[in-house]
């Protein structure tokens, strides 16, 4: 138990030291040394020291959701947005449970999150107190770390050690459970000045004769390519700089991953657009037939590699990553890296420029022909109508509008989140938030939150669908109560979408549950919660109508009925090779259901 | 999915693989729970602080796999923030492995003579005696406590406790 025989005489000219503080005050001053800013939260009985202390400050801006998952996705905006990490706060019990989806999420696509959670009183735990939860236990698996602080003098200490493990190495999230009895216990506030954790030390630079190696390898292909994943928009702008750098220098062509969206410009002749099951068919025919691949801060995920005994059988493959348990877990590589991405980019552009590596290069001309083959068969294709509004047309046209205005999108999961992936265009990282490890529906409208309480100004726009959206519609509640001009563009088709995709194509098209019943008037809903709500269904209104969202200074959900039956393409079927891509009207037949053809 | 069958088709192992982890609340069940989420085995897991500060504790597990499952399960383990040290003693060199066994055998006459045999003859003391039974105390490589256990059974073997492998790298070099 925490010592409380308190030093409370000792002078107080020193400010860090001898000054008897509780628990609750501890956490505010060391998050404000910590430079922390806002905090996403919402009270309840085991946080109540730490709401009144927030009550008693004005340095720390605290957002109130309306649902805990709602938090952890906002800071998850937060911290993809501004790099920093984000900060959450819930009470013990139902709030630490609600926020479990949001922890899985960030851990999953290793977003920097502290998350300091209520907890019941030293005595009570393990009596089954009233919203006691096993919050250490139930988080383990779903968090980089996580500590329950028994003692009040460690509180320091653990805030800053969690910030310390939460950002470096892969990134990820960190709980800090708090008893109430130690937010309210007083205690000397002192840190032990120690290193930020005793032990753990992740490797940021990687060894110079496996980037030497890499670099050789790299000049020696004849079909080389660069396939980067979020591990370069983890490791800062910079490493986006440096890939641009590198890809640019050796005249590589490069693919990116749901996630790495941004981290190499979109709108660059070298960039052939996002790979996996709904990647581009020239990123993916590129990625099996290339003779040498750098890996970069991606994890050869399932939804990448497709069958993974036809993954890119020839190639030699070099993997770069902070996680050493990235390395080898799915796909066998040539030359590993335990690198930050940022450091190795650094370090293969001196090896390149030193041993003139662009001098021992083969010719590429052969490769980028075969590739602008690949690229003629325009992959992204589809038939458009004058009768309803195909979604892809609306994100050409949506995409069109935020040209050159640094829109932050954000989206929720489903056929929507792949076309905004396919059609939405990143010249810059931090600028795309996308459940990609965990798929969360729901994550996108307070993820968009996040990011528009960090940046005011810009255009924070949430790419949302039918179903996601009512996972967590409640935050319309915060966008209102703050005011936030977060832009919510419905792609409505009255489906769960990509559920109802694959019934058609798995299980002749018994589309079991996937149906958007009894939707709300999405138009009357927002202006309930006082918001401007707005609809369109006729293609020629279309543009008009996406202007005024954009152009309306403050929160506008436009809900943009889309055509209902449209499938997502390209697409690698589950279980088939790269270069077993299906295109739009390929192999599959659409089902001829005139109804269901019909728009709203 | 398992995560131990997922991968490669190769031949499996056995590796014992010993951890050195910060002393606190949790952490053996941050080592148990990544077995368990990921789908690896555990043949055998023993845990002890090991330094007289009792800052660290050894962990010492038996598990199997593919050479690629058995090379993730020293990643993973080395990735949790209270690991400091993971060290996979079946290819880094030589290495001796202890496990002890309590033996409990009930009977009278021939059967009990002959156990009492066979028990001076693998070295096993008796660390309990009533009437009609022993229990013995056996140290030694897993396969010899086996082969002990084996012949105990038709001898009137009641019950088993064992403690799992511990194990330490043979010369003078610490992990
Ligand atoms: C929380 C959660 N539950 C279920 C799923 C499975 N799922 C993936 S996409 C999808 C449908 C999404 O529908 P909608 O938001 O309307 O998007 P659309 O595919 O129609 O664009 C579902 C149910 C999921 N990803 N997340
Ligand atoms: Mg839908």
């Amino acid at each position: 138990m925490a010592s409380t025989d308190l030093k409370e005489n000792k002078a107080s000219d020193d400010e860090q030291t001898g000054t008897a503080m509780s628990g609750a005050q501890m956490i505010l001053k060391a998050l404000t040394d910590l430079g922390v800013d806002t905090i996403f939260g919402y009270p309840g009985g085991a946080v109540l020291p730490i709401y009144d202390e927030i009550f008693k400050q004005d340095k720390i801006k605290h957002i109130l959701v309306r649902h805990e998952q709602g938090a952890v996705h906002a800071a998850e905006g937060y911290a993809r947005t501004t790099g920093k990490p984000g900060v959450v706060l819930v009470t013990s019990g139902p709030g630490a449970t609600n926020a479990v989806t949001g922890l899985t999420d960030a851990m999953l696509d290793s977003i920097p999150l502290i998350c300091i959670t209520g907890q019941v009183a030293r005595h009570l735990i393990g009596n089954d107190a009233f919203q006691e939860a096993d919050t250490v236990g139930i988080t383990r698996p779903c968090t980089k770390h996580n500590y329950l602080v028994k003692e009040t003098e460690h509180v320091p200490d653990v805030i800053y050690e969690a910030f310390y493990v939460a950002t470096n190495g892969r990134p990820g999230p960190v709980v800090i459970d708090m008893p109430k009895d130690v937010q309210i216990e007083k205690a000397e506030y002192k840190r032990s000045g120690h290193q930020e954790h005793r032990t753990y030390r992740p490797q940021v630079d990687g060894d110079d004769a496996a980037l030497r190696k890499a670099a050789r390898a790299i000049a020696a292909g004849v079909r080389p390519i660069i396939y980067s994943g979020g591990g370069i928009i983890n490791a800062g702008p910079e490493a986006s700089e440096l890939l641009t750098e590198f890809a640019k220098m050796a005249g590589i062509p490069v693919t990116s991953t749901l996630m790495g969206l941004g981290g190499f410009p979109a709108s660059d002749h070298q960039f052939l657009g996002m790979l996996g099951m709904h990647g581009t068919w020239e990123a993916n025919h590129a990625m099996h037939d290339c003779d040498v691949m750098l890996a970069i801060g991606a994890r050869f995920d399932d939804r990448v590699t497709g069958r993974i005994d036809a993954f890119s059988p020839g190639s030699t493959k070099i993997q770069v990553d902070i996680d050493l348990s990235s390395i080898n877990k799915n796909v066998a590589v040539d030359i590993p890296i335990i690198a930050d991405a940022a450091s190795a980019l650094r370090s293969l552009i001196k090896i390149w420029k030193e041993e003139k590596l662009s001098a021992n290069q083969p010719p590429l001309v052969a490769w980028w022909d075969q590739i602008e083959r690949w690229r003629m068969k325009n992959c992204l294709s589809y038939t458009d109508s004058d009768k309803m509004i195909m979604p892809q047309k609306a994100l050409e046209r949506l995409q069109h509008h935020i040209e050159g205005k640094q829109a932050i999108i954000a989206t929720e999961v489903g056929q929507h989140q792949m076309w905004a992936a396919q059609f939405l265009k990143f010249d810059k990282p931090n600028h795309w938030l996308t459940s990609g490890g965990l798929g969360t529906m729901g994550y996108g409208l307070p993820a968009a939150i996040g990011a528009q309480i960090a940046f005011p100004d810009r255009l924070c726009i949430d790419v949302s669908g039918d179903a996601s959206f009512q996972m967590n519609l409640q935050e319309l509640g915060t966008i209102s109560q703050y005011n936030l001009p977060v832009k919510i563009f419905i792609m409505n088709n009255e489906y769960m979408g990509m559920v109802r995709q694959w019934q058609d194509l798995s299980y002749d098209g018994r589309r079991s549950h996937s149906y958007s019943d009894s939707l709300p008037d999405f138009e009357k809903l927002a202006e309930a919660y006082g918001i401007k709500g707005m609809s369109v269904e006729d293609p020629a209104k279309l543009d008009e109508t996406i202007k005024e969202m954009i152009e309306h200074d403050g929160p506008v959900l436009l809900d943009c009925r889309v055509a209902k039956i449209e499938n997502c393409f390209p697409m690698v079927p589950a279980g088939a090779a790269h270069n077993e891509m299906l295109l739009a009207g390929d192999v599959i037949d659409k089902p001829k259901d005139d109804e269901a053809l019909a728009v709203v | 999915m398992d995560g131990a069958n997922m991968k490669e088709i190769g031949p499996i192992a056995r590796h014992t693989i010993s951890v050195i982890v910060d002393n606190e609340a949790g952490v053996l069940a941050r080592v148990i729970g990544l077995f368990s989420g990921r789908g690896y085995n555990i043949e055998s897991l023993t845990v002890s602080t090991v330094d007289t500060a009792h800052e660290t504790s050894r962990i010492t597990v038996v598990t199997s796999g593919t050479r690629m499952v058995i090379e993730q399960i020293k990643a993973q383990l080395d990735r949790l923030v209270p690991v400091h040290k993971v060290a996979d003693l079946t290819i880094e060199g030589d290495y001796v492995s202890r496990d002890l066994a309590l033996v409990k055998v009930a009977g009278v006459g021939e059967k009990r003579v002959e156990a009492l045999r066979l028990a001076e003859a693998f070295r096993a003391q008796v660390v309990d005696a009533s009437r009609d039974s022993f229990v013995f105390e056996l140290t030694g490589a897993a396969n010899k406590l086996d082969a002990f256990v084996d012949l105990m059974s038709e001898l009137g073997l009641v019950e088993v406790a064992r403690t799992g492998a511990v194990a330490l790298a043979r010369g003078s070099d610490a992990l």
